[in-house]
C-alpha cells in the first residue's frame, strides 16, 4: 500500500514539476546554451565555440563584471556596519520602537526604486533641493556628488537597506540573552562579547542578509544608470546592451552566466556554513 | 563569622520603577560556607543574587567583598560567577571551548587552557572525549557538569547557584544534590545557591536563609530553622507543621486560644515564658504529633475526627480535623502504623519539649 501511495504521490507532482522545469530551468539551459553559441548568432544549433567568453576577456567586460562585484561588496560592508546597530537595537532593545521603524524601512519600499532614486537626483543634483538652496541663501555653492561611484555604492545602500536590516534583526533575536550575561559573568569584556557570543550565533542572520544584499547589488542597474550618469558600466548594463543594440545574444548570455556562477558559487558556500533552519523558526 | 566575612552585604535595596524587590538586605556569608537562599518566588531571591554577579544595578547599600566595595563593579570585572538556572551554555561551541572561555578571555594559552578543561571534566566525572563534543549532543546532568566545570574554570572567590537543578528530574536532582555538596568540600569555595526547594537546601547547606518579600525571615542551619522557626512563615515554609493560637495564662503556663487545645500542668518544658494575655503561636512537627491511647496523656492534648492518611514512602500521614477547624497533620514511620477509620473519634498529643513556641511581633514592624 505505501508503495502505491508514494507512486501515486510522485505522479500527481509530475504536471507541477513538468511546469517548473518548462518556467524556471529552461530559460536557464536557453541561457547557458546560447552562452557557448559563435558571436552573433540567433539559434542554438550552431557549433559551439566558446568565442563569447574570449570576447569578455579581449575587449574588456570582464571590466564591468569587476565594478559590479565590487561596488556590491563594499555596500555589502558598508550595510553590515549601518545595520548591525540598528538590528541590535531592533532585536533587543527598542522593543516598541522596533514596530515604527520596521513600518519606516518597508513604506519605503512602496514607492518604486526608481522613482526614490531620481528623489535623490532631484535633492543632490547642482540647482537641486540642497545645493540650490544653500546657493541661493548664501551666494556660495558645491558641486553635485552625482555621477561619480561614490554615490553610486551610496544608492545601492540606501535601496538594498531593508534586505540587510530584517535578516539581520532575526539573527540577532536569536543569540540568547543568558548567554551574552552569562560570557559577561565569565569575565568577557562587550568587545569579547560582541566577536565571541554576538557575531557567532548571528551568523545565520548575517549570512541571509548578506547574500540578499551582495546578489542584489551585483545584478543592479538602476542605481549606476540614474545616481552615477553611467560614470561606471555595471555587468547588468553590459548584459542589456549586448541583447538589446548590441545584438549579440551569446555575448549577453556569457555575461550572465559567469554572474550567475560567481553569485551561485557564493550562496551555496554561505549557506553551507550556516544553520539555515535556526533562522527560518525550527527550535533546538 | 563577621571577621572573616568574604561577602558583606549592608542595608541593600533593589527598586524596579515604584516597585521594591528588597528592602535593606544585611547579610554576612563566611569564607568557604554553603548558604541557601530559600524563598518563594517573587521573594527577590533571584534579584538579589543578579545584583551580587552584577547583572543588575544596586539602588541602595554596599557590597564588600574581602573590604573592598564592590556594589559599582560591572559583571565582567567581578571575581564572582553564576550557575544560571537555563545553564547558559554556549550552543555554538563545544563543551571544551565552553569550559576554556574564561580561560580565554583571560588569555590562558591553548596548551593550558586544554590541561585545566581535561582536570575539570576528570573532577566532575565527564569522559575525556566529551570535550570536543557539541553541548547540545549531551544530556540535562551532563549539561549540568559542564556549567559547572565552566564556572570553576573561571575560578571565583564566590560561586552563585541560581536554581540549576530545578528543570532535572529527581533522581537526577538528587544525586547532584550530593555531588555539589562534595565538590563544595573538595574546592573549599563559598558557595551561595538559590532554590526554592527546601529540600536541596537542607540537603547541601551549612546556612539557610529564608527570604520572604525582599527581606530575610531567618538565617541559621537547617536544624534550628527546622525546630525553631522564628515566624509562622518560615515554621509553614519548612514542610508540615501544626500551629496553634496561645495565650500566655496567669500561672506562666500557657491557655489555647480557641480551646483546640487541652493544656496539661503550666508546660514549663518549653523554656521560655509567655507573659499573662500575651498571644503566641505553638508549634509541633507532624512527627512529634501521637496518637493517645485511652487512659493515656500528654503535655498537650487535641481531640478531632480521622479524616485519611497519605503514603510518604518511608512515612505515613494522617489528618484530622478538630471541632475548632483545625486539620492536623501526624506522621508516623511505616512500622509505627496507625489504623484508624476515616470518620472515627481519635485523642492527640504532643510533649512540650517538642513543641516549639513562635512570639511573632505583631505590630507590623517587619
Amino acid at each position: 500500500m505505501e508503495r502505491v501511495d508514494r507512486k501515486l504521490g510522485v505522479l500527481s507532482a509530475l504536471p507541477l514539476l513538468a511546469l517548473l522545469a518548462v518556467s524556471f530551468l529552461a530559460p536557464l539551459m536557453v541561457i547557458a546554451i546560447f552562452s557557448v553559441m559563435p558571436q552573433k548568432v540567433f539559434s542554438l544549433l550552431n557549433v559551439p565555440d566558446f568565442s563569447s567568453f574570449r570576447v569578455i576577456v579581449e575587449q574588456g567586460y570582464y571590466r564591468s563584471l569587476l565594478w559590479s562585484l565590487g561596488m556590491a561588496a563594499v555596500a555589502t560592508v558598508l550595510l553590515f556596519l549601518i545595520c548591525w546597530p540598528l538590528a541590535f537595537g531592533m532585536a533587543k532593545v527598542f522593543r516598541r520602537f522596533s514596530l515604527v521603524l520596521t513600518v519606516a524601512v518597508v513604506m519605503s519600499l512602496f514607492v518604486s526604486e526608481n522613482i526614490r532614486l531620481f528623489g535623490w537626483v532631484l535633492t543632490l543634483m547642482k540647482g537641486g533641493l540642497i545645493e540650490g538652496h544653500l546657493r541661493a541663501w548664501t551666494g556660495v555653492g558645491f558641486d553635485s556628488p552625482l555621477y561619480n561611484v561614490p554615490i553610486i555604492v551610496f544608492g545601492l545602500v540606501y535601496v538594498y537597506l531593508p534586505f540587510m536590516l530584517f535578516p539581520l534583526a532575526q539573527g540577532i533575536s536569536m543569540i540568547p540573552d543568558d548567554a551574552r550575561q552569562a560570557a559577561a559573568d565569565l569575565g568577557a569584556s562587550r568587545a569579547r562579547i560582541l566577536f565571541e557570543i554576538d557575531l557567532p550565533l548571528a551568523a545565520p542572520g548575517i549570512v541571509v542578509g548578506s547574500l540578499l544584499t551582495f546578489v542584489l547589488a551585483a545584478g543592479a542597474v538602476a542605481e549606476s544608470k540614474i545616481l552615477g550618469g553611467q560614470a561606471v558600466i555595471v555587468i547588468a548594463d553590459d548584459v542589456e546592451t549586448a541583447f538589446t543594440f548590441g545584438q549579440n545574444w551569446p555575448l549577453g548570455s556569457a555575461l550572465s552566466v559567469l554572474l550567475i556562477l560567481i553569485i551561485g558559487g557564493l550562496a551555496v558556500f554561505g549557506v553551507s556554513r550556516v544553520d539555515l533552519d535556526a533562522i527560518m523558526g525550527r527550535r533546538k | 563569622m563577621s571577621s572573616d566575612a568574604i561577602l558583606r552585604l549592608r542595608r541593600l535595596v533593589k527598586k524596579f520603577g515604584a516597585f521594591t524587590a528588597l528592602h535593606g538586605i544585611d547579610l554576612d556569608i563566611a569564607e568557604g560556607e554553603f548558604l541557601t537562599i530559600v524563598g518563594p518566588s517573587g521573594s527577590g531571591k533571584s534579584t538579589l543574587i543578579r545584583l551580587l554577579v552584577g547583572m543588575e544595578e544596586v539602588t541602595e547599600g554596599t557590597i564588600e567583598l574581602r573590604g573592598r566595595r564592590i556594589e559599582q563593579t560591572p559583571a565582567n570585572e567581578r571575581p564572582t560567577c553564576m550557575v544560571f538556572q537555563s545553564l547558559a551554555l554556549f550552543p555554538h561551541m563545544t563543551v571544551g571551548q565552553n569550559i576554556e572561555f574564561p580561560l580565554k578571555i583571560r588569555g590562558v594559552s591553548p596548551a593550558d587552557r586544554r590541561r585545566r578543561a581535561m582536570e575539570l571534566l576528570d573532577m566532575l566525572r565527564l569522559p575525556q572525549d566529551y570535550y570536543g563534543k557539541g553541548v547540545a549532543q549531551c544530556s540535562g546532568g551532563e549539561r549540568q557538569r559542564v556549567a559547572l566545570a565552566r564556572a570553576l574554570a573561571f575560578d571565583p572567590e564566590i560561586l552563585f547557584f541560581d536554581e540549576p537543578l530545578s528543570a532535572l528530574d529527581y533522581r537526577l536532582r538528587k544525586t547532584l544534590e550530593k555531588e555539589l555538596k562534595d565538590l563544595h568540600a573538595r574546592t573549599g569555595k563559598t558557595f551561595v545557591y538559590i532554590t526554592h526547594s527546601l529540600e536541596e537546601a537542607m540537603v547541601m547547606s551549612d546556612r539557610i536563609a529564608i527570604m520572604r518579600d525582599g527581606r530575610f525571615e531567618q538565617i541559621a542551619i537547617a536544624d534550628e530553622i527546622y525546630s525553631r522557626p522564628v515566624s509562622r512563615f518560615v515554621a509553614e515554609f519548612m514542610g508540615e507543621v501544626n500551629l496553634f493560637d496561645v495565650t500566655g495564662a496567669e500561672n506562666g503556663g500557657l491557655i489555647s486560644a480557641d480551646g483546640a487545645l487541652y493544656v496539661n500542668g503550666n508546660a514549663s518544658g518549653m523554656g521560655v515564658q509567655l507573659a499573662a494575655g500575651e498571644a503566641a503561636t505553638l508549634m509541633v512537627r507532624p512527627e512529634f504529633m501521637r496518637f493517645l491511647p485511652p487512659g493515656e496523656t500528654a503535655d498537650f492534648v487535641a481531640s478531632g475526627i480521622f479524616h485519611g492518611e497519605y503514603e510518604l514512602g518511608s512515612r505515613i500521614q494522617y489528618e484530622v480535623n478538630t471541632a475548632s477547624g483545625y486539620t492536623l497533620t501526624i506522621e508516623k514511620l511505616r512500622e509505627d502504623r496507625f489504623s484508624g477509620t476515616p470518620g472515627e473519634k481519635v485523642t492527640l498529643g504532643f510533649d512540650a519539649e517538642a513543641a516549639h513556641l513562635i512570639r511573632e511581633a505583631r505590630d507590623g514592624a517587619r
